[in-house]
């Protein structure tokens, strides 16, 4: 399963699905990831983690942990 | 009449709550809570109350900040809410939109940041988004001061006759769930809302329904139809529903410029969360708000106001006055050392403070705040704490006052909590003359710039270990906040925003934690003067006092740590006065006058209360970790906004300094001396329980989310 952790800086992607329950997965959903989302990773902070990505038109980070919990697919911009 | 104002964090709200308030603004905290309340009056029509609601993304149950937003909504009704949307981030700001508008409250859109929108070369067709939404919207450029008038006025003629009509509509079958769910809620008001929150199978709202054994099972059975066709669980629905509805309705609103393009906060943002540019501006940044805040401002103002205004001017003045009409020698020192001294303690902080939170305020509205806890997260929550953290830290080593009011910017209220109660360990400025006292006691030299060095690193390894041990606790276990966190454009701070924000904040300083202050200053005050003599209570030197003889009926629980003399618990009793007080109360106590810890004959002095040079630091290392003085305590009172979490708090810092010198003193005699115990024993243990508290985190938290992974695929 492909998910947010292991996209590198500059790939586009699609979400699938974003799993898990409770607080985390309502959190990500509310910030506008849901399926079919489409969005791009920017960079990854300093230190390798969080990630920062762009979707819906503004700027968001994600540490990879939780970014696990999102299943995506790469696409071509 | 109420105006809630509700909306996105960086949406604007401050900006509008401000220009529809004017001065007339309390600025508070929520009950129980560490979250800030604000709430004013509208400028042209003062019976008219602006509740200015916590920013946030989503009504969700699930943090601090949306609980109160959304408790307040249902418990308050105010009459009308007035919703301010980001234009320029308008699928995501209007997700919030949509959960308001279920409530059936009236409700008005202010839609901000016009401007962005304009100098994009973007449109939004207003009408049509008002039509979509059954809504009235109304265009605004806050930071212009554009459209702010007329949005209040949009809101009090829709508190007065708005139909209430939400157009918030989803999916055909989800329509019909609702209307299943809603028509076992008894109660009229906010019925929709309730039905959703139902479905979603929020816990709060299915606590207060009381529904009939028969009506759960109803409502199981339709989310698990629901759950079928829709391949997803209701919560998840609900939210792609909003996002769908969202998207649909700006079709034909919204023309976006197409392709990509670099912003100005894109092209910012490359420099500075580079990958090798990142760190070093940010200890940059931090070096100039350290600078500004406690060398340039702080600490020159603060000995000004404490030396000449109140020291020379206002005791200085009173006691010559009092002398010239030979008033009583009581009488003179309860007016100029407990009251003045008193009133006087907090505005001594405020220059520093003042500069701090310019300096806050400016990180803060610029948006380089939430880029600080993206470069430096990965350090900190291990810790539990936010990269923003690091601020509070930093700012203590100044004085933990403004260090623990810095946590203030803190999204996350038990990585705030942490952050002030661990942040006090760093040491602070007036513990600088402890350190040089028992260094110079114990090495015979003056203490240099090595100590200092390591007194800041030991400062950082307390509040590593502090922080680990406390994660584990059944007081910061549990739900760890995702990190999921916007980073907002970068634009200039509105000049007035940062001044009224620190003028609120200082304002609210003095007159919280300035009158817990004064009154534990009168306190102590009395303590440290007054002693039982043969003629009854009496004016005594300090060592009589009974602050001494409280010192010595609880000297034997010091015995464990090396010095359960009264005099050096007595001298650690009037720390809580001013950290610096300690070597003074030890000077007096053996007869040399210091108040700087560099005289050598202190040191030697001194020694005769320490058995070896273990008890000595020992005692250096319960001062430096334990509770902070009264200043600082009142400080952590009044930002914990719970008596439980700030004795918590103190019994932690307590006890851990406590354990920390025992652990320190009880094993280095093991060593050095070969001596063994009950008490080495007891070091034993805790040592242990720290280290085994330590290393058990964070496994557990990523198996979790691993299991949840595997789980859901």
């Amino acid at each position: 399963m492909l998910t947010l952790k292991d996209l590198k800086p500059g790939t586009n992607a699609k979400v699938l699905r974003i799993h898990g329950n409770g607080a985390l997965k309502r959190r990500i959903m509310d910030m506008g990831m849901i399926r079919n989302t489409e969005f791009s990773v920017r960079k990854a902070a300093p230190l390798g983690d969080p990630v920062e990505i762009h979707v819906r038109g503004y700027e968001l980070t994600i540490r990879k942990n939780e970014g696990q919990l999102i299943e995506v697919e790469t696409i071509n911009a | 009449m109420k105006i809630a104002l509700a909306g996105n964090p960086n949406s604007g709200k401050t900006t509008l709550f401000n220009a529809l308030t004017g001065s007339n603004q309390y600025v508070g905290n929520w009950p129980g809570v560490t979250v800030e309340k604000k709430e004013g009056k509208l400028k042209e029509n003062p019976k008219v109350i602006v509740q200015d609601l916590p920013g946030v993304y989503s009504l969700s149950p699930y943090s601090p900040e949306e609980r109160i937003a959304r408790n307040y909504l249902i418990q308050e009704h105010p009459d009308v809410i007035l919703n301010i949307v980001d234009a320029s981030n308008l699928e995501r700001n209007l997700y919030l939109s949509t959960q308001l508008a279920e409530l059936g409250i009236p409700m008005v859109i202010a839609l901000n940041m016009m401007d962005v929108i304009e100098n994009r070369n973007e449109t939004i067709d207003v009408d049509a988004l008002s039509n979509n939404l059954g809504i009235p919207v109304i265009e605004m450029s806050a930071s212009k001061n554009k459209g702010t008038k007329e949005a209040a006025a949009a809101a009090l003629k829709a508190a007065l006759h708005q139909p209430v009509n939400c157009r918030v509509q989803f999916d055909p079958a989800i329509e019909e769930a609702i209307k299943k769910i809603e028509s076992m809620i008894i109660e009229p008001v906010f019925k929709r809302w309730k039905a959703i929150r139902l479905l979603e199978n929020d816990e709060y709202i299915l606590e207060r329904q009381n529904l009939s054994s028969e009506q759960l099972n109803h409502l199981e059975k339709v989310q698990k139809e629901l759950e079928q066709k829709f391949d997803d669980e209701p919560e998840g629905i609900i939210a792609d529903q909003r996002y769908s509805f969202i998207e649909k309705n700006l079709q034909n609103v919204y023309k976006k410029k197409k392709g990509f393009h670099l912003t100005i906060s894109d092209k910012i943002d490359r420099i500075v969360t580079n990958r090798f540019l990142a760190i070093p501006i940010f200890m940059a940044v931090m070096a100039v708000v350290y600078y500004l805040s406690l060398n340039l401002v702080g600490t020159p103002a603060t000995d000004f106001v404490n030396d000449v205004i109140v020291g020379e001017w206002l005791q200085g003045g009173m006691t010559s006055f009092f002398e010239s009409v030979h008033a009583s020698e009581p009488v003179i020192s309860l007016v100029v050392d407990g009251i003045i001294g008193g009133l006087g303690a907090p505005f001594g902080f405020l220059p520093q403070m003042v500069m701090m939170f310019l300096c806050l305020s400016f990180l803060e509205d610029c948006g380089y705040m939430s880029r600080i806890a993206f470069i430096m997260d990965r350090i900190f929550r291990k810790l539990g704490l936010s990269g923003k953290s690091f601020i509070s830290f930093m700012i203590s080593t100044g004085c933990g006052i403004p260090g623990i009011m810095a946590a203030r910017t803190i999204e996350n209220e038990k990585e705030r909590r942490m952050t002030m109660i661990v942040t006090t360990s760093m040491p602070c400025s007036a513990k600088l003359p402890i350190i040089a006292m028992i260094a110079g006691a114990i090495s015979g030299v003056s203490a240099s710039w090595q100590i200092a060095w390591a007194t800041y690193m030991f400062g950082i390894v307390a509040i590593i270990i502090s922080a680990l041990v406390l994660r584990h606790t059944r007081w910061f276990a549990g739900e760890t906040a995702p990190f999921i966190m916007e980073l907002p454009s970068y634009h200039w701070p509105k000049v007035m925003n940062v001044l009224r924000q620190t003028w609120e904040r200082c304002l609210h300083f003095i007159k919280k934690a300035g009158t817990i202050l004064f009154a534990c200053c009168v306190v102590t005050w009395f303590l440290s003067t007054y002693g039982i003599t043969s003629q009854g209570l009496q004016m005594v030197d300090i060592q009589d006092s009974l602050l001494a003889k409280i010192g010595s009926s609880i000297a034997f629980l010091f015995a464990p740590l090396g010095w359960g003399n009264w005099q050096a618990a007595a001298a650690s009793l009037s720390g809580f006065v001013a950290k610096e007080q300690i070597v003074s109360t030890m000077g007096v106590l053996v007869n040399v006058a210091d108040d700087t810890g560099e005289v050598p004959e202190l040191w030697s002095a001194i020694m005769v209360m320490f058995p070896n040079f273990l008890a000595a630091f020992s005692f250096l290392v319960f001062n430096l970790l334990d509770a902070p003085c009264l200043a600082a305590v009142s400080t952590l009172f009044k930002e914990m906004n719970s008596s439980k979490w700030s004795w918590m708090a103190l019994g932690w810092q307590m006890f851990f300094a406590w354990s920390m010198a025992l652990i320190v003193y009880q094993l280095g005699s093991l060593l050095f001396y070969g001596t063994f115990g009950i008490w080495t024993m007891i070091a034993v243990v805790i040592l242990i329980i720290y280290i085994a508290r330590m290393v058990k985190p964070y496994t557990d938290r990523k198996t979790a989310s691993k299991n949840l992974v595997e789980a859901g695929a």
